[in-house]
């Protein structure tokens, strides 16, 4: 009977669960991501491809300023290790450094759009449109796409703080963090890529 | 007593299944990642003549798979979503390859 209990208690805390025993849920993020791969691989080609493109407007190693990215970066960085933290403490279940680690990546989070934000309005200032050059066209579609993703991920973070609050989160909580953790971890991953081949490779 | 027993390893059993590292490796980690996005930033001003180009890829490789493995805990959970993970980045660096091999991209001078 207790056995049954401990049972029961066990897959309502989880979900549903597919017959290999895996949350349903944690599968289908990880396809999700694996799909990812594929648009941004797409993405990225295509700015690898038209990189040199560039018939009217700047160069990229023209307007590229290296030192404010690397330090995007770095806050971006930073922001998986602070999500991270709320992952763990979430397994803990440790609410208030849930949260606390949660608002800090929403809030690392928030400093690299606003960096990609003022990047965006820099270079157009220096005369690169999105229909200046083909360079121009595939540099804001890839990036532009990346800072749609981390704004979607920092949404994410500030709606599970506010259902967290509330008690609104359904199913198991832990599991619920370690899945937008995750989305965020690999909006990470795509910018470590995206560091080295659009900004640190020259053109 | 037996239940509460039970209990606590299911419990115990069942965070070792999420938990990769204890927040102060987590923290390693991060500094090591931090260290290697350093490194990186230096080919910028230093010099790295024909290990450039070796140097970034291999330092990408080496901070995507540490974010892969250890933040996003491929490394300590089940094997079928590192399948998962995997098989759609390799697909998708064949066919991209690919696309970029059709339009000559590799031949072109660097």
């Amino acid at each position: 009977m207790a056995e049954t209990a401990i049972s029961h208690d066990h897959d309502a805390g989880h979900g549903a669960h597919s017959s290999t025993g895996l949350s349903n849920n944690k599968l289908g993020m990880w396809m999700f991501l694996g799909s990812e791969c594929l648009l941004f691989g797409g993405l990225i080609s295509t700015y690898m491809l038209y990189k040199g493109r560039v018939n009217s407007g700047p160069q990229p190693n023209n307007i590229f300023d290296i030192p404010f990215t690397s330090v995007s970066s770095f806050v971006l960085l930073m922001s998986s290790l602070t999500m991270v933290l709320a992952v763990s403490a979430a397994q803990r279940k440790d609410e208030r450094n849930m949260n606390l680690w949660l608002i800090v990546t929403a809030l690392l989070g928030a400093t690299f759009v606003g960096g990609q934000v003022y990047e965006f309005t820099s270079f157009y200032r220096e005369g690169l449109g999105f229909t200046t050059s083909l360079f121009g066209s595939s540099f804001y579609t890839l990036t532009g796409f990346h800072g749609v993703h981390v704004s979607v991920g920092i949404i994410m973070l500030m709606a599970l703080v506010g259902m967290n609050r509330n008690k609104r989160i359904p199913g198991d909580r832990a599991e619920v963090v370690e899945l937008i953790g995750l989305y965020w971890h690999f909006v990470d991953i795509v910018w470590i890529i995206i560091f080295t081949l659009v900004y640190l490779i020259p053109s | 007593m037996s239940t509460a027993t039970e209990h606590v390893e299911h419990t115990e059993g069942h965070e070792a299944e999420h938990h990769g590292l204890s927040d102060k490796q987590y923290i390693y980690v991060a500094l090591i990642l931090a260290a290697l996005t350093a490194i990186e930033v230096s080919t910028y001003y230093i010099d790295f003549g024909p290990f450039f180009m070796p140097t970034l890829f291999i330092l990408m490789t080496v901070k995507f798979v540490t974010v892969v493995s250890y933040f996003m805990h491929l490394k300590f959970d089940n094997k079928l979503f590192t399948y998962l993970f995997y098989s759609g980045l390799i697909l998708a660096i064949c066919v991209y390859c690919g696309f970029l091999a059709t339009f000559k991209f590799f031949l072109q001078k660097g």
